[in-house]
């Protein structure tokens, strides 16, 4: 580990693995060495769910400024949605 | 330097030996073939895990007349591909130096008891696999050579240690007992020259047996062939640093 830097988060959801849909149980955002993007250090972003193996995980290795364009894009999509009188989430 | 006319076989496959409290874990092991004796390089590998990569540089010592064995310091975790594995050691913190130690010593043990051995082990590492060979330096008696190629995190501050990584190696320093080649680019983040600087004033001060070589052109990780961030030239004089100074230290 070079930076350490990992911050973790429970998630509520669905991602698409290698072997199909699986359950979400957290999102870890490391700011680290990508496996595979051509930079030294990046936005690791890893949706899992460990319970299941580690091979349930959906990863996203994105340039910081990606990675700032991508969370301000889930703000604005969230404003827009929660805005709307008309969509109401379900939970089951 | 062999020579065209010579015999060369090896043998490379995985084993298992006994780690921290007697775990088994799993280990790559690539030997010449013969009956040796052979000096021994035990290779700590970096934080993208127990990958390709490693094999390749495990076999490539091999080639160069070392028996080379690699432990997978994150087989407790899980199995699976390495990115996976080193994803979920990543999340995790990363793994404690205390057992990283004993898997390390194991594996030098392990090599050191064979009748092929000539009795002399060195540790090479990169990345995060460069702290960890400067820490089994300092902290373990089974050395007689460290190879630190870009060693990250060897210098903490007070905010980045936890549990698992508790001390910042520089804090050892002083109780160095063999001899450390370091190789270093200039254009890495971690550590940054400034950190190789004072790694290296902090060794000299402590009177060690250090050689410390820096490449202006080379970021980190600048033998991944692999990788955007390979450097040629670096990359082929740091190999030939590196073998220069193990012939010279294990015979």
């Amino acid at each position: 580990m070079c930076t350490m830097i990992c911050e973790r988060a429970e998630m509520e959801g669905s991602a698409r693995g290698r072997e199909g849909w699986f359950p979400l149980e957290m999102a870890n955002v490391s700011y680290d060495h990508p496996f595979n993007a051509p930079w030294e250090y990046g936005v690791n972003i890893d949706f899992v769910n460990q319970s299941q193996g580690v091979g349930s995980r959906v990863a996203v290795e994105l340039s910081p400024e990606s990675a700032k364009r991508l969370a301000d894009t889930i703000i604005e999509a969230l404003k827009k949605g929660e805005a709307d009188p008309q969509i109401k989430v379900s939970v089951l | 330097m062999y020579t065209t006319d010579q015999y060369e076989g090896m043998i490379a496959e995985t084993i298992t030996i006994n780690g921290t409290n007697g775990d088994a874990i799993n280990t790559y092991f690539a030997r010449p073939l013969g009956a040796g004796p052979f000096p021994a390089v035990v290779l700590a590998h970096h934080l993208p895990g127990w990958d390709e990569l490693y094999r390749e540089f495990t076999r490539r010592l091999a080639h160069h007349g070392y028996l080379a064995i690699s432990p997978d310091l994150y087989c407790r975790e899980a199995h699976g591909t390495p990115e996976d594995v080193a994803a979920a050691v990543r999340a995790d913190g990363g793994v404690s130096d205390d057992q990283v130690m004993g898997d390390l010593e194991a594996a030098a043990k392990y090599v050191r008891s064979l009748p092929s051995s000539n009795g002399k082990v060195a540790a090479f590492g990169t990345c995060s696999g460069g702290r960890h060979v400067f820490l089994a330096g300092c902290k373990l008696n089974c050395f007689d050579a460290i190879v630190e190629c870009w060693g990250g995190n060897v210098i903490m501050s007070d905010d980045q240690l936890t549990d698992k990584q508790p001390v910042s190696p520089n804090s050892y320093t002083n109780d160095l007992n063999v001899p450390l080649l370091g190789l270093f680019g200039d254009l890495d983040q971690s550590p940054t020259p400034e950190q190789v600087n004072q790694h290296e004033k902090e060794l000299k001060a402590a009177g060690k047996n250090i050689e410390f070589h820096r490449y202006p052109e080379a970021g980190h990780g600048f033998f991944y062939f692999d990788r955007p961030i390979y450097h040629q030239s670096s990359a082929v004089d740091g190999w030939d640093k590196m073998f220069k100074f193990l012939g010279k230290q294990l015979g």
